[in-house]
């Protein structure tokens, strides 16, 4: 066995991010890790990488137990590690950048190019990887650039190579190339841990699949004795559902109209491709769908805080295509934002500050221009009474709350305002289920209050226990939109996983994108 | 009261333990207050050593000291307190020190608040010494030029010409940050080559210059009723700029805490992207403030122009608007915190020259005691670890900004 994990657990506060997870990885062995979002892959990857210690576990290569401290000795264990984000200096060459770190030196350290540059070569001949070791960094593809993270960690010896969903930013065409690449590194007898949540990809390229969810390892299983539909009730789990009380939707006038919004991303990618999609008051949308489909860029067009290239967004009948936040919120949006750390909250501001972020020149907040603290004060602590946040007090600052309670903050300055739609992207990730009950108890509360909820989320869970309809996205497109229980969560795995329905689950051949 | 601390009650009951203690809570645990006093501290030591590296009778004794190490101490000693006195009775030790000291921190003050608003808003304004200049230039051109207003508005014009000069200063790299995202340090600090050499210029035109024809470049002298009133007698040099900077204090204490504008400038200061999405318009906060800073620099060569020296001469203001950065630093990014670095540096300048003149010891002497004492607060680490303070998680953090 070239690498074995023995009950590896790594746990962030109250979050078990893996659960005693074992995986096996021989020689000359393509090995998928899969998992939805959140599921704990890329901790563990993390941990095979020197770059999180495991609190349980142990870590065996060649049936020796190691001790993984730093990626230096990772490195030297032979475990090479191709990230999401790509570690490359752009204003080096592809040579430069391969060697830096154990550059080959002339006498009195000067770099020895012409040994740096064959090397390469010969490297990018062996495995068919098409890298010139002339070429600027910053003159390549995404494609070509991930080719020359692979070089760099064949060029540390890496036997084991980590790749950290490496599609995800990839063409189809680079998508095939790289599988090529990856079976010909198969051949000379590497082995590679691939890390993805996409379903069609495992089972054409993978040898054995290893599927995680929630931090546990659920199963391990071949290409040809599974399904994709087998692969998705795996990831997204038949287990536990999170049940919310609530009674059938009102839905009345609609509040948000989205119209054919498409939304180009800098790189030049398009993010998000004409979408419509329609909310009316009292009822709740799930936007379903695996990170990085456009999900984001969606959110954000519809909150100002994006221009789209084209389409329209009416809220409340009025255009605020292209508007500031501002004028959003101003309209009556509630916005829990996708990433609270950084874009919901100040860390170093108090509970009470962080509780008008958005509404501190409004009364009774401020009057004129002069904060009034008394009525921030009472309002601060009237909402910690009422949305339960544990805190000593409120001014106390918000990175001393823990997950849950930070993003109570965030749910309580949002829901407090006079608002007729909520926004809220991933409004539960890597909460502990109290809290995940809780927000969600007051998203249904404030829809029977007659407001509009557009809910964007990745767990499956999430959007069976919130949607009054549900809309699938991929690939930047809204699937299908469809009211809740007309598809089974399995099928709804598979559109987001890229697959098709066909009355009921369709077979291998998925992820016709 | 003594079994708070003991029995943690539930989440949200907990009751504030009582001031004392707090204070002594935070003082043992490492916090930036305990590390100034100490670091302060350790740069009077390093002081100390080049005191007697300075001092040659005790270096002589030194030669000698291994046949009389008494001696070498007892002289080495001498050499310290006797500096160290002249030091601080130049500072403090009579109404004329005192004057002086109060002379020398005001202008730090005004461009200290300045480069401390700016940092709240996560923005490094290098540009103090340019914005002082033209602050300088502004309130000297009003104060010669006009003549025969009465002081209560002559002395406001010239003011509110300073505080426009010194602002318009910086709302360049503020533009400059917000339309093209060019960095604040590197523009507002190209800026001050730019407004040295334009203050030569203007100094040697007839408009400008004390003689006609120019034959030295130093400006015309500010008119009486321009000019700040002294406030402690006409034969000590402290006047009205003390007060005023002391109020200006106030004021920025106010406005980053009791108003809306000041808590956007925190808000874009600790975290632009969350301010972004409640709403905030990070862009033109960002010229607000850098202009809003500039006003104050500039008016902190208002104050040295119209309370001290009446004229203008080539490199105005010394080093000033870079010593603002310091205070600033110092005092922690708040207005109080300011006044006191300020306050500090002012009693070393003014303590410094008495020391020069009654010891011979250089006045290089306590910029360098002053270098220290900020290296040495600015990397707490090595103070925590001379004195083997704990640290506190998360007490690191003083500034953002740098992106």
């Amino acid at each position: 066995m070239l690498l074995e994990l023995n009950g590896i657990t790594k746990q962030f506060g109250d979050l078990v991010a893996n659960d005693h997870i074992d995986l096996t990885l021989e020689q000359g062995e393509i090995h998928a890790l899969l998992g939805e979002n959140g599921a704990g892959k890329t901790t563990l990857m993390n941990v095979l990488y020197g770059l999180l210690q495991p609190d349980e576990g142990e870590i065996r290569i060649e049936d020796e137990p190691v001790h993984l401290v730093d990626p230096r000795a990772a490195i030297a264990a032979g475990v090479g590690m191709v990230h999401q984000n790509f570690m490359l200096i752009p204003v080096f060459t592809v040579a430069e950048n391969v060697v830096l770190g154990f550059e080959p030196t002339r006498p009195f350290g000067i770099i020895d190019k012409k040994k740096a540059r064959a090397f390469i070569r010969e490297l990018s001949e062996r495995y068919g990887l098409l890298v010139d070791p002339d070429h600027l960094v910053s003159d390549l593809s995404v494609g070509q650039q991930q080719r020359v993270e692979i070089v760099k960690a064949l060029a540390r010896e890496a036997r084991v190579l980590i790749l950290d969903e490496p599609t995800a930013v990839l063409t189809p065409q680079e998508i095939d190339y790289l599988f090529t690449v990856m079976r010909s590194i198969k051949e000379s007898g590497h082995s590679i841990l691939f890390i993805t949540h996409k379903l069609g990809e495992v089972l054409s390229v993978a040898d054995r699949i290893t599927v995680i969810r929630q931090g546990k390892v659920v199963g391990t299983v071949k290409p040809e004795e599974t399904t994709d539909d087998q692969l998705a009730a795996m990831m997204v789990g038949r287990g536990v559902r999170l049940v919310v009380d609530r009674g059938p939707s009102r839905p009345g006038e609609p509040v948000l109209e989205v119209g054919d919004l498409s939304v180009v991303r800098e790189s030049g990618v398009v993010a998000v491709n004409s979408v419509s999609l329609e909310v009316r008051s009292g009822e709740i949308l799930a936007v379903a769908g695996v990170q990085g489909n456009g999900q984001t860029e969606l959110t954000q067009a519809i909150m100002g805080l994006r221009p789209p290239s084209a389409g329209t967004v009416i809220i409340r009948a009025a255009d605020v295509t292209g508007a500031t936040p501002r004028h959003v919120l101003r309209t009556g949006v509630g916005h829990v934002p996708e990433d609270r750390q950084r874009d919901g909250l100040i860390a170093e501001f108090t509970i009470a500050e962080n509780l008008i972020l958005d509404a501190h020149d409004e009364t009774p907040y401020a009057h004129r221009g002069v904060l009034d603290w008394n009525a921030i004060k009472s309002a601060a602590n009237e909402r910690i009474r009422e949305f339960d946040i544990r805190a000593r007090s409120v001014d106390v600052p918000a990175r001393t709350l823990s997950g849950g309670n930070q993003q109570k903050v965030i749910v309580a300055r949002e829901l407090s305002r006079d608002i007729r739609l909520i926004v809220a992207s991933q409004p539960t990730r890597g909460l502990d289920v109290g809290s995940i009950e809780y927000v969600h108890r007051r998203l249904v509360q404030a829809r029977d209050e007659g407001a509009a909820v557009l809910v964007v989320s990745a767990e499956l869970d999430e959007v069976l226990a919130l949607g009054d309809r549900i809309a699938v996205m991929h690939g930047g497109r809204i699937v299908e939109t469809f009211d809740a229980g007309e598809h089974t969560r399995e099928e709804i795995g598979l559109l987001m996983a890229g697959s098709s329905v066909n009355g009921g689950g369709a077979r291998r051949e998925g992820g016709e994108e | 009261m003594s079994t708070e601390v003991a029995t943690p009650p539930e989440d949200g009951a907990r009751p504030r333990p009582s001031a004392p203690r707090r204070l002594l809570a935070w003082m043992i645990s490492g916090n930036t207050f305990t590390v100034t006093v100490l670091a302060f501290f350790s740069a009077l030591v390093v002081g100390a050593i080049i005191i007697v590296l300075a001092t040659p009778s005790a270096m002589t004794a030194w030669h000698y000291a291994l046949v009389s190490p008494g001696t070498a101490l007892s002289e080495s000693w001498d050499a310290i307190t006797n500096a160290y006195g002249a030091l601080v009775s130049g500072a403090v030790g009579s109404r004329q020190a005192l004057s002086e000291t109060l002379v020398s921190t005001t202008p730090l003050l005004m461009a200290g608040l300045g480069v401390a608003l700016a940092f709240r808003a996560g923005l490094f304004n290098i540009g103090g010494q340019g914005q002082l200049i033209l602050g300088a230039i502004g309130a000297t051109w009003v104060g010669f030029s006009m003549k025969g207003l009465p002081i209560v508005l002559h002395l406001p014009l010239a003011l509110l010409a300073a505080a426009v000069f010194g602002g318009a200063w910086a709302f360049i790299p503020g533009i400059l940050k917000a339309r093209t995202g060019a960095h604040e340090v590197i523009t507002s600090m190209m800026l001050n080559y730019v407004a040295l050499n334009l203050l030569g210029w203007i100094l040697i035109q007839s408009q400008f210059c004390a003689t006609n024809p120019c034959t030295d470049a130093i400006s015309k002298i500010v008119v009486p009723g321009a000019r700040l009133p002294h406030i402690a007698g006409s034969n000590l040099r402290v006047n009205l700029g003390i007060v005023l900077a002391v109020a200006f204090t106030f004021g920025v204490a106010w406005l980053l805490q009791r108003s809306t504008l000041g808590f956007e400038f925190r808000m874009i200061g600790l975290n632009p992207e969350a301010s972004g999405v409640a709403g905030v318009n990070t862009k033109r906060l960002y010229v607000v403030a850098l202009t809003m800073s500039g006003m104050l620099v500039g008016l902190a060569g208002a104050f040295s122009v119209l309370g001290v020296d009446y004229q203008v001469s080539p490199v105005y203001g010394g080093t000033t608007g870079f010593d603002a950065i310091t205070v600033a630093i110092l005092g922690h990014g708040s207005p109080l915190g300011v006044a006191l670095a300020s306050l500090l540096f002012g009693a070393f300048v003014s303590g410094g020259r008495s020391m020069q003149a009654s010891t011979g010891i250089p006045l290089q002497l306590v910029v360098v005691i002053q270098a220290v004492f900020v290296l040495f607060v600015a990397a707490p680490g090595v103070i925590r670890t001379i004195y083997r303070i704990r640290v506190r998680r998360g007490a690191e953090r003083v500034f953002g900004g740098w992106g």
